[in-house]
């Protein structure tokens, strides 16, 4: 007998969960400029996270997912990604369509259970979320198969968990971008939980990573709690892409530090044991400490940010509960291009009960 | 058991009721073991039952569904739940091409005795594609049944039915009305009928043909109906394939008038097989066009503008009314 193949997957960490360099730092983290922006949001993303779910306790916001644990991919890839590169997001990735230029109101406005919360212009060419897993996994490598007809130097990036490379379409998706030599990235932020199943039931598979191997395209695992190691995978793999040397899958080793949803409560499948030593790799604390070694950032500065950020976000909050509700017409309007005759009828009828004496006057 | 339950508490008691009495029934979904399901419907299988026949599954419908086919296929009574109907419809394939026709295309030779639960419908404020009401999609399925229950009673017994049935059925529950109602469900073992309606109320003046949650604005419309002297039949139509329309001719010939009532959209909708039935074999005691009462041809909306879209107990009031002024 002899091997025909043989692959081999790495895992890529530069600082430890305690904030210290584990090896040589790439050039780039040698000054603050990026390290600093990177915590800057990060901190942003986790007080808005938290703004939300207390929004969602009384009432002003519908069922939302939170990004607790997910803010160094939401980072990286805000900070990597061009803006003309195209995003196909899942619905855990309201930090990186902000970074993206999506105003806070209509990002709330999406959980709000509001339609123009995925309308909004400054989405350009991006997907809106995918809430059925993993089928935008597909899109991402039909929008790069257009970016490769058209032989445009683009990215495209699609994100999912876990959970999702259970699901046919994901497989489907990297095997198509490998046999076209796509330019996409897939992330998989393996946050070790879909719903109440932990990563060990989806597969067998020592790594998510290694699907990669099966579809012939490459793939790493990255410490997905480690902004500078998520930025050396990510600016190597939309490299490639951008220069048409085909797709990467980068699984990002997070966890999920909040409930699945507000909907959820995750202390009926998960020991407080393991959710404590989650706690201990977190992206946040450990970029801080870093950085307070590096004297790149100090109590004053974190003070004033919290300050600033509070502020930001309670501006884009009242624009949002502020907002009038959307004109009820708008529920056929966007069915077609044009209007079918055949809808008249029903998009006046909606009109009429939503008057005042209407049966569905509100 | 004598305590009042909830509709989901009955579905519960009729998994842990049936997989007592049979071995061969297998739960299997997305988060239903440790969890107990996002809507605790399997709440305590796991406990009772163990890991071996109740399995918390990958995260994947197609093989969910192409899962249940093959241990139906081995004598096995698999019960799935599919999370949100939104996310039924990677088993189409499944469903369609192998589950609701291993029997004929064997002749007899195999069969499918699976059943995919799987709540449906809006109302509760949910995200987006966790909703919609695609029972007609089912519906229009030959080889399958559909089958919606509307109170906790009819829940147990209904799916009870379900499982035992040796054929696929989807078992769809409107989670709307999961909490809504207790009532005293007793774990006799006892199935209801498929493939029949209910008459939930009797009535001399018109036939209101409901199911699902739309069975609450239906009873509400009723009432108020009564108080202005309009005596309602109302009937819950339960299988929506193969539809009893029986029951409901013997109704409209009797009343001779009829509005149908459902929260999905209503063009291609089961109402439109019941109008249909009712203009080829009733139409002679019509006194009055069928009307319909249903969701606007549109995508369901997001929570904030359900209530537009969702038809309400005022909506029925009005299409009754109308209707009797007919002449
Ligand atoms: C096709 C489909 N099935 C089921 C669901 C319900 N659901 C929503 S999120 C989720 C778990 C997803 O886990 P994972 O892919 O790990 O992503 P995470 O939410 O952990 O980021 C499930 C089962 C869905 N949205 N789509
Ligand atoms: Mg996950």
């Amino acid at each position: 007998m002899e091997t025909v193949f043989q692959a081999q997957i790495s895992y890529n960490q530069f600082l430890s969960a305690a904030g210290t360099p584990l090896q040589a730092l790439p050039e780039w983290a040698g000054k603050p400029d990026i390290l600093v922006r990177y915590y800057r949001n990060m901190v942003q993303l986790r007080q808005l996270d938290n703004k939300i779910i207390a929004l969602q306790r009384t009432g002003q916001m519908g069922t939302y997912a939170s990004l607790l644990g997910a803010e160094a991919i939401e980072v990286v890839l805000g900070e990597l990604m061009l803006s003309d590169d195209v995003l196909v997001p899942y619905y855990r990735n309201h930090g990186l369509q902000m970074l993206r230029g999506l105003p806070l109101a209509d990002m709330l406005s999406y959980w709000g259970g509001d339609e123009r919360g995925s309308a909004s212009a400054t989405m350009a060419q991006d997907f809106p979320n995918a809430v059925p897993i993993a089928t935008q996994a597909l899109h991402a490598a039909g929008v790069a198969t257009a970016i490769k007809i058209r032989g445009e130097k683009r990215a495209v990036v699609t994100v999912c968990g876990d959970g999702a490379t259970s699901k046919g379409d994901f497989l489907e998706a990297l095997n198509v971008a490998g046999a076209w030599q796509l330019p996409v990235v897939f992330v998989v932020n393996n946050n070790q939980w879909a719903i109440s199943v932990p990563r060990s039931l989806q597969s067998a598979a020592a790594t998510l990573a290694q699907k990669a191997i099966g579809a012939g395209i490459r793939g790493e695992q990255v410490d997905g709690n480690d902004v500078i190691a998520l930025h050396e995978s990510v600016t190597e793999a939309l490299k490639h892409a951008r220069e048409g040397k085909g797709p990467t899958l980068i699984e990002a080793i997070s966890y999920r530090l909040s409930d699945h949803t507000t909907a959820d409560d995750a202390t009926r499948y998960r020991s407080n044991e393991e959710l404590k030593a989650a706690w201990e790799r977190e992206p946040i604390k450990r970029l801080q400490t870093f950085l307070h070694t590096q004297g790149w950032w100090d109590e004053v500065q974190e003070t004033a940010w919290q300050k600033e950020v509070a502020q930001i976000i309670q501006q884009g909050l009242d624009s949002f509960l502020q907002r009038p509700p959307q004109p009820v017409e708008d529920l056929i309007d966007y069915l077609y291009a044009e209007l079918p005759d055949a809808l008249k009828e029903q998009r006046e009828q909606l009109i009429r009960n939503a008057q005042p004496g209407g049966n569905h006057h509100e | 058991m004598s305590d009042a339950i909830t509709m989901v508490e009955a579905i519960n008691l009729a998994l842990h009721s049936e997989m007592q009495r049979d071995d061969s029934v297998i739960v299997l979904g997305e988060d239903v073991g440790v969890n107990g399901g996002v809507f605790r419907a399997t709440v305590g299988l796991r406990e009772t039952f163990g890991i071996k026949r109740v399995l918390d599954t990958p995260l994947a419908e197609t093989m969910i569904a192409g899962l249940s086919v093959g241990m139906a296929a081995q004598g096995l009574k698999p019960v799935a739940e599919i999370q949100f109907m939104g996310f039924i419809f990677p088993t189409m394939e499944q469903i369609i091409c192998h589950a609701a026709r291993l029997r004929h295309r064997t002749r007899g030779r195999l069969h499918c005795p699976m059943v995919l639960r799987v709540p449906f419908g809006g109302g509760i404020h949910a995200p987006e594609h966790h909703s919609e009401s695609t029972e007609a999609l089912f519906a229009h399925i030959p080889g399958l049944r559909v089958v919606i229950p509307s109170s906790p009673k009819r829940a147990y017994g209904l799916l009870l039915a379900a499982i035992r049935n040796p054929d696929p059925v989807i078992f769809m529950e409107p989670k709307r009305i999961y909490r809504l109602n207790a009532q005293t469900v007793e774990d006799n073992g006892e199935a209801l009928p498929l493939d029949s309606c209910y008459t939930l109320r009797e009535g001399a003046d018109i036939t209101l043909v409901s199911w699902g949650a739309m069975i609450k604005e239906t009873l509400e419309a009723a009432d108020l109906l009564a108080q202005q002297g309009v005596s309602c039949e109302v009937i819950d139509v339960v299988t929506l394939n193969p539809i009893d329309h029986e029951t409901i001719l013997a109704s409209v010939a009797k009343t001779g008038r009829c509005v149908i009532i459902h929260e999905a959209p209503k063009s291609c909708a089961v109402g439109a097989e019941i109008s249909a039935t009712l203009g080829e074999r009733g139409l002679l005691s019509l006194q009055a066009p069928v009307a319909r009462v249903t969701g606007y041809d549109t995508i369901m909306p997001y929570y904030r503008m359900e209530n537009h879209y969702l038809p309400n107990t005022a909506d029925i009031v009005e299409a009754v009314t109308a209707t009797l002024e007919f002449s």
